[in-house]
């Protein structure tokens, strides 16, 4: 637009350069004529859309249609001061608002032909340079400026638009222009000046004196933001023109918010999203990490070993069986898993490792694995257990210490059932868990009977952190992590299950008289041939369980307490013969491995499985899908000759009922009553006189036998 | 969740561990595209899934132009075909709340309560879906806004909720009439922005901490899970657009609620 107005514009520049000069020195003499040769000329040099303008800005206009045309400034200004034209080149105002400047007194005449000139003379053919002067302090200059300003919010938009545009601005500009003349304060003279070129112009100029009022409203800033609304709405309309997002009239609301934020976009957001974004980052790095590992060792033989070993699951694999039932978590995070339980496998000494699975909390996940260290190879257990049973027995024996014989209470806590060994029973796995993939593995402590079964009658939700206490009622002896490893025992133990025939018991049958639990080994069966998915699907005794029941004793192999009994009784326990524990406890027994889980207890009519076929549509291919009912979240699928076991979820039983906390047990009567512990209450009044009077009674019975003959004595006594 | 992005809110919600086999999801995408044409809904939400002990029940439903409207529930046993459940009335919801216990999977099964009539499986299933969903069904603040002519739309320009905002209760909703909202104070009310904050908060549910809030993936999703129904998950990915909520449950709520926190 520029450009093509340039030449143009160089004419009427130098055009406007003589007349400048002219008019610099004539002021008002100069001006009507500026006017009329000037808007001849302009009229003819400028573009067609312009010239409408022009004839009808004609005098007082065209000054101003002078001004609009600074599209090209010449050196006309060069009479003004090389200062003001430095300053003016951003703005590309021509100088003259200098001279204009001088001017303030002038007619408005003669700011106009100075205006003009300055317009006339600009030397830059831009006006889009035009920087925003705005806030210049003199008023003029403000004049300049705002014009300026007009030109400048004018130009992004018509710039693209051509130089109808152009003609749009300068329009406005004329508009603005004539609007702060008359704030200025020759409202007499503009007026003078409007009337003289010629009554042509009455009408329209009532018109554009409103549009011009109008806009001078528009262009008003607000004191609080600083912004006008002519700006902004001019953003707003760039904005949607260039989005056209659909029904624009519904969101323009919303637009506008936008455009208003959109100021205070960056330096903000900088600072901000760093902290908030921080974990994500941090948890990306250690994922990165995971990603990683497998590069750290090239060499061939590592790898070779690694493939023989086969320690670690195909949890991909199962992931898509699973997948098929409608289970899972989601391929991208079962690999991120799967990456875990890799390293985890490379940073301990594990002869087999499963994914068990994965427990709500309510801050944090847990993610399961579950775990055999190879022979040998366990890691030392802590031996905090051993040391409180000996202080149970340690405790009655210290009250005897005691110099004020306190009644001895002959209560004793029940003998602490000690925890199965390792490798056994409920102990059999080892349980690490982890918050997240990528996060460290934390090995869950093994589990004691005790826990086991305050476990049993409490239900809490696990909160995600392993150190946080277990506020209950019983009192659950330990923290998470011992109430976590006590629920994943009991589902494992209820829920684990593989097809009839998978397992088989181990060939040796001497040792059956000496565990009194039943088999606990067992074994793979290499001549499995698989059950057809129908009959998986339809029967339930195809299953069995191979993990043991635990007893509600919470041992999976029964321990008899009773024999430690009497040796404690010759430690040291004086207390009565009669005891209230039977000699005899019956043995508990559960049923023995491998049973089938139809043998499985009903929930009410609710049959504990569920079995599902995992497509309907394509039978042939389809696996079957077991549900528990009593655990849920706890899934089972077999296509025949694979399985596998599976839990997401809270980790809690299904009751149909509520859940009632245990009732506390009665009061226990620990010491033996006698007079010295029986509480009596206080003598009253009566009583003490009574006894006063009695004992008084006694004394002088007393006295009156020893001395007879001291009557008078008695008689003083009383 | 929006039938239009299933995929990526069965993925974004697949923390919780139960999701829909490839089959089923397969055979939602284009039988939820048929319901949206048969039943010209606005928008088809797949509610989620209710476990039976023979067969799941899958439920969607669908909204109209105006979101707080009452939807429009369908079920279906198969995916493939839907049926519209009836609305229910005031006797029925009393009826099926004394009924406890599991779904069978059979919609015309009757479950016998020694006070009351025979209850239809079909209807307590309805029930059951209305109740839960008047409880826990969940929508970010800013998602939808209310015009001063009374039908709340989606908002188009939502940008999803900022980072700190995700991680407090206060910012989500209650995607149903409010409840609460005239029991504020004038105090509270002022804060309020009458056009986004025109549900109930989650903030002053009862009991309080019946809700777990957590991130997934460093701060990459805001899941939102339900104890007082487990089985309710809500996730967003925070300042992006995406959020939604599936339940997958036995459709039971969870009494003990006060004695597992």
């Amino acid at each position: 637009m520029e450009d093509s107005t340039s030449p143009k514009q160089e004419k009427e520049n130098q055009e406007k350069l003589g007349e400048a000069r002219r008019s610099w020195e004539g002021k008002t003499a100069a001006s009507p004529q500026y006017s009329e040769p000037e808007s001849s000329e302009p009229l003819e040099a400028k573009q067609g859309p312009e010239t409408g303008r022009q004839s009808r800005s004609s005098r007082p206009w065209s000054p101003q249609s002078r001004a609009r045309t600074p599209l090209g400034g010449p050196a006309g200004p060069e009479t003004s001061s090389p200062a003001p034209l430095s300053r003016r080149e951003p703005s590309s105002t021509p100088s003259p608002p200098a001279p204009a400047r001088q001017d303030l007194a002038a007619p408005p005449q003669s700011h106009r032909t100075t205006s003009v000139i300055p317009e006339a003379g600009t030397p830059y053919p831009d006006p889009l340079e035009q920087s925003s002067d705005k806030r210049e302090s003199v008023p003029l200059h403000t004049s300049q400026s705002e014009r300026n300003t007009f030109q400048q919010s004018q130009q992004p938009k018509p710039h693209p638009c051509g130089p109808r545009d152009v003609s749009y601005n300068n329009a406005k500009q004329k508009e603005l222009r004539f609007d702060v003349f008359q704030e200025a304060d020759s409202n007499s003279d503009c007026d003078l000046q409007l009337p003289a070129p010629g009554g042509s112009e009455g009408a329209p100029s009532m018109l554009e004196t409103a549009i011009q009022n109008a806009k001078a409203y528009l262009l008003k800033t607000s004191s609080k933001s600083g912004f006008n609304l002519y700006d902004h709405l001019s953003n707003m309309l760039t904005k949607i023109l260039n989005e056209r997002p659909e029904n624009a009239v519904d969101i323009f609301e919303n637009i506008s918010q936008d455009v208003k934020m959109a100021h205070f976009s960056k330096k903000f957001d900088a600072l901000h999203n760093e902290n908030e974004m921080l974990p994500t980052y941090e948890i990306a790095e250690k994922q990165k990490a995971l990603f990683l590992q497998g590069h750290l060792e090239g060499v061939d033989q590592e790898l070779e070993d690694e493939i023989a070993e086969n320690a670690l699951p195909n949890v991909m694999e199962s992931a898509f069986y699973f997948e098929q039932a409608g289970v899972g978590l989601g391929t991208d995070e079962t690999y991120r898993i799967f990456l875990a339980l890799k390293q985890l496998t490379d940073t301990h000494p594990i002869q087999r490792c499963r994914f068990w699975g994965k427990i709500l909390g309510l801050e944090m996940n847990y993610i399961v694995a579950e775990v055999e260290f190879r022979e040998g190879e366990d890691e030392e257990e802590v031996e905090e257990e051993d040391v409180a049973e000996e202080r149970d027995n340690g405790e009655s024996e210290a009250d005897e210490d005691e110099e004020d014989e306190l009644p001895k209470s002959f209560y004793k806590a029940p003998q602490a059932i000690p925890k199965e060994e390792s490798r056994t029973g409920a102990n059999k796995y080892v349980y690490f868990v982890c918050n997240e993939p990528g996060r460290p593995w934390v090995k869950l402590p093994p589990v004691i009977p005790a826990q086991i079964v305050i476990a049993r009658k409490i239900k809490k939700f696990f909160t995600g952190r392993l150190d946080a206490p277990v506020i209950s009622y019983p009192p659950f002896p330990g923290n998470e992590s011992n109430y976590l490893r006590a629920q994943i025992a009991r589902i494992s133990a209820g829920t684990h299950i593989s097809p009839l025939g998978f397992y088989q018991f181990g060939e040796e049958e001497g040792e059956e008289e000496e565990v009194e639990g039943g088999q606990n080994s067992f074994e793979e069966n290499p001549d499995f041939e698989g059950i057809q998915v129908t009959d998986l699907v339809e029967s339930l005794s195809n299953w069995v369980h191979h993990v043991q029941h635990i007893l509600s004793q919470g041992r999976c192999n029964w321990f008899n307490s009773i024999q430690k009994n009497e040796e404690e009784e010759e430690e040291g326990e004086e207390e009565d013969e009669e005891k209230e524990e039977p000699d005899y406890i019956e043995q508990e027994v559960g049923p023995p491995l491998l049973t089938p889980i139809s043998e499985d207890l009903e929930i009410q009519n609710i049959p504990p499985w569920t079995t599902r076929l995992s497509s309907n549509l394509i039978p042939q291919y389809a696996i079957a899908v077991l549900q528990s009912n009593l655990w849920p979240g706890a899934y089972a699928f077999s296509n025949g000759k694979k399985f596998e076991n599976f839990y997401i979820g809270w980790g809690h039983k299904y009751s149909p009922d509520n859940y009632t906390p245990p009732v506390p047990p009665p009061v226990y009567q620990e010491y033996p009553s006698g007079p010295e512990i029986t509480e009596m209450d206080d003598p009253s009044v009566e009583e003490e006189q009574a006894f006063r009077a009695a004992q008084e009674a006694v004394l002088l019975a007393a006295e009156n036998e020893e001395s007879e003959e001291d009557e008078d004595e008695e008689d003083d006594y009383d | 969740m929006d039938a239009d992005s299933l995929l990526l809110s069965l993925e974004l919600a697949s923390g919780s561990g139960q999701g829909l086999s490839p089959d089923r999801r397969a055979s939602l995408l284009t039988s939820l595209m048929l319901v949206k044409r048969d039943y010209r809904y606005d928008r088809v939400l797949f509610w989620g899934r209710i476990l039976g002990l023979v067969a799941d029940y899958y439920i969607a439903q669908g909204l109209s132009e105006d979101q707080l409207a009452p939807r429009k529930t369908l079920y279906s046993l198969n995916c493939t075909e839907w049926s519209l459940l009836p609305p229910a009335t005031e006797e029925m919801v009393a009826q099926s709340s004394v009924v406890k216990g599991r779904f069978m999977g059979d919609p015309s099964y009757e479950y016998e309560h020694t006070e009351l009539q025979k209850v239809n499986e079909g209807d307590k299933v309805f029930e059951e879906e209305i109740v839960i969903d008047k409880a826990v069904a969940i929508i970010p603040r800013g998602a939808l806004f209310k015009t001063p002519f009374g039908p709340t739309h989606v908002n188009r320009t939502f940008e999803g909720l900022s980072l700190s905002e995700a991680k407090k209760l206060s910012s989500y909703f209650h995607f149903r009439e409010p409840v609460e909202l005239k029991n504020k104070t004038l105090l509270e009310k002022a804060d309020l922005d009458p056009s986004l904050d025109f549900m109930d908060s989650l903030e002053h549910d009862i009991p309080k901490g019946s809700w777990s809030i957590q991130m997934e993936r460093g701060n990459a999703l805001v899941v939102l899970r339900s104890l007082l129904w487990p089985g309710l998950t809500f996730y967003h990915a925070p300042r992006t657009k995406h959020y939604g909520y599936i339940y997958v449950g036995t459709g039971e709520k969870n009494m003990d609620l006060p004695f597992m926190l």
